[in-house]
């Protein structure tokens, strides 16, 4: 029937029974598995003498806890490395592919899964990360979940869940030079907030989310989640199905014909309606930078911290207080006047290719300013890593002053020893500036890839247009 | 799953909005493998004030006074008044465990973020909505009356005052039936098997390039 969203589509095709009270069985395409939200899955599974549902569904790498130094020497964190030893045994008790700590396909598990050909059109995608949304810049309808839903997937390849409401945010026009798929998502967030897609599923759509490359879209994706929404997504057109061909896990030969016609039609009909509807005008978005603990307190960096003042609700006058003493900013700063101690180019935002590319082009024959203690760049994953190396990419890095780490979440969520001390200032290209995300006491503000380029060298925020 | 039926409780309100996940327990105790144990790291940067690390002595740290966590009054609390979107932010089913290893039962917000609402049902841990107008009078009652405790009845989808009044709150039939019975999810779907095969099989046939490997 015409009329339908891609997630209407998408939700429909998986649905393997309609309960009497509203909830579905939804079958799941694809899981995929780390070392943090799943130990208890594998463990309830075990208490309760179950197997595993199907064994091929799933995919598993260890991301969030590995060192990006010195591998051969292991984790040095006993607690660490005690979960990721017990993803690789349960892996290995349960037969599941597993790209461990030195496999060179290891990586964060939302670069891999496309870069694998795991996730695919058409497919519902989960895994214990809220990140999963990532996934459907391909058409996939994904979204994260918990640890007992993990163990619920496992045991029986299907999760029980209502349906969200259709929300589409499109963004219009032609993408205004020096700006990226991160400036778009921190500007959708910045206008409808961190609440503003809650019980929704997004569909970003428009003619700029159509002219960025899948990675980019991916970035868009990525951060649904930071806009409340379990699922964002984008509808299947010909740089989808060309990013496919020849990936390990994609169909090959015939079948990949019989795929892509079946991906085409993973789209929104024309006729189809949306309980929420919301437009921006790419011509209107700048070099966006955030200045508080949540990714909708974020302005463009020819802004200025906002004063609270100015707010007239009470809580969220109260909740950009207690951000700016957390911050130690005062308002009416300019952003570009904010100087910095550290620089993180990574995470599953912003850690592909393309973003490393982007990075470097600004870095490029420069150094990294002397305030700055530690500059670090961390690729998505090994195969991310070894193409960058290729294309010289580290040199141009090392060269500037950056360090060039092995894959993983690294100072994403600094679970590992890579973190900010507290009070040092970062410019990140991950996804959460919430307090102590980056490290207890640290002080995040998030950007581009570019954007976090041009502050190394200058040490503070400057609009990436201006310095190329 | 624990049961919930009906509680009556002491009441600790936590006035902020977006209360995020990496909050309600810090990455460092997410390195356990196992679902219990995470209380006294329920809230760790707001709670104390000298870092933590996990497999510390947690009873040894310096604590916050200012935190209401650690106001005698709120001690013992099991129901948290919270603003919105409580619980955004990460998938971690940590923070549910947390909150109900510190022995919170029950959160009544004006909204919640989704994947930490589900994560807190599968738990046993009722995540109530009422307006913003109604968390207000909660708010400045509880701060007014020390010892303010509030029942929550489930089956009546009810949240009574010490004075009386009867708030009715909403929430869906399937996960109202999972708490108060305390079922496994997962032996509820494995009673469609049969559903689930058929429906596979199809999949199978109609898209086999998602089974390929
Ligand atoms: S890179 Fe950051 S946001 Fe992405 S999965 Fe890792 S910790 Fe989560």
């Amino acid at each position: 029937m015409a009329g339908n969203t891609l997630y209407d589509k998408l939700w429909e095709s998986h649905v393997v029974r309609q309960n009497d009270d509203g909830t579905s069985l939804l079958y799941v395409d694809r899981h995929l598995v780390h070392e943090v939200t799943s130990p208890q899955a594998f463990e309830g599974l075990r208490l309760a003498g179950r197997k595993l549902w199907r064994v091929d569904a799933n995919l598993a790498t260890a991301d969030h806890n590995v060192p990006t130094t010195d591998r051969a020497r292991g984790i040095a964190d006993p607690v660490s490395r005690l979960q990721v030893e017990t993803l690789d045994r349960n892996c290995h008790d349960y037969g599941i592919t597993e790209f461990a700590m030195n496999d060179a396909r290891q990586g964060i598990v939302h670069v891999i899964g496309p870069e694998q050909g795991a996730t695919l059109p058409g497919m519902t995608v989960v895994c214990g990360d809220s990140h999963t949304s990532t996934h459907g810049a391909f058409g996939a309808l994904a979204f994260g979940i918990g640890t007992s839903e993990v163990e619920h997937v496992l045991a029986t390849q299907c999760l029980i869940l209502k349906k969200a409401k259709n929300m589409r945010v499109r963004v219009e026009g032609k993408i205004p030079a020096g700006i990226t798929a991160k400036d778009i998502v921190l500007a959708i967030i910045g206008k409808i907030g961190t609440a503003g897609g809650n019980g929704h599923a997004i569909e970003f759509a428009g003619d700029a989310i159509k002219e960025l490359s899948v990675e980019g879209r991916m970035t868009v994706c990525n951060m649904a989640i930071e806009a409340g929404a379990r699922a964002g997504m984008i509808a299947v057109d010909d740089k989808t199905i060309e990013y496919f061909r020849g990936r390990p896990y994609a169909p090959k030969g015939e079948m990949w014909d019989k795929a892509a016609i079946a991906w085409r039609g993973m789209t929104s009909d024309a006729q189809a309606k949306f309980d929420k509807d919301v437009v921006l005008q790419a011509a209107d978005i700048k070099p966006q930078v955030t200045w508080g603990t949540s990714p909708e307190m974020v302005v463009p960096v020819d802004g200025a911290v906002p004063d609270p003042d100015k707010e007239s609700d009470s809580i969220k006058r109260g909740s950009m207080q207690r951000a700016l003493q957390y911050m130690g900013l005062k308002p009416g700063t300019a952003m570009r006047d904010i100087a910095l101690d550290k620089i993180f180019i990574g995470s599953c935002t912003n850690s592909r290719i393309e973003d490393l590319r982007a990075a470097a082009a600004v870095v490029k024959g420069k150094k990294v300013a002397n305030n700055i203690k530690l500059a670090l760049v961390v690729p998505g994953s090994g195969l991310v890593k070894t193409q960058a190396e290729k294309e010289g990419l580290d040199k141009i890095f090392r060269a500037a002053g950056f360090e060039w780490r092995e894959p993983g979440c690294s100072m994403c969520l600094a679970m590992n020893a890579d973190r900010l001390e507290p009070g040092e200032r970062c410019a990140s290209t991950s996804n959460r500036n919430f307090e102590g995300r980056q490290g207890a006491g640290g002080r995040s503000h998030l950007v581009s890839p570019a954007m976090a380029a041009a502050a190394a060298i200058a040490g503070h925020f400057v609009d990436v247009r201006e310095v190329r | 799953m624990q049961k919930f039926e009906k509680l009556t409780g002491l009441v600790m309100p936590l006035d902020r909005g977006n209360v995020d996940t990496d909050a309600i327990i810090a990455k460092q105790y997410l390195k356990s493998i196992h679902r219990t144990g995470f209380g006294p790291n329920l809230f760790d940067d707001w709670r104390y004030l000298d870092p933590g690390e996990p497999g510390m002595d947690h009873s040894q740290r310096r604590i916050n006074p200012d935190f209401v966590l650690n106001q005698p009054r709120y001690q013992g609390a099991q129901v948290m008044l919270a603003r919105d979107n409580f619980g955004c932010g990460s998938s971690r089913e940590h923070a549910p465990w947390s909150l109900m290893d510190y022995g919170f039962r029950a959160i009544i917000a004006p909204s919640y973020a989704d994947i930490f609402y589900n994560n807190s049902i599968k738990n046993g841990l009722l995540p109530i909505v009422l307006d913003s107008a109604a968390m207000d009078q909660l708010f400045r009652e509880t701060e007014e009356t020390p010892g303010y405790r509030l029942t929550v009845d489930l089956a009546a989808q009810t949240v009574t005052t010490p004075a009386g009044k009867v708030l009715k709150f909403e929430i869906d039939a399937f996960r109202k039936h999972c708490l108060l019975n305390g079922l496994d999810e997962i032996g509820l779907t494995l009673q469609h098997v049969d559903e689930i095969k058929t429906f596979e099989a199809r999949r199978r046939k109609e898209a086999p390039w998602l089974f390929a490997k």
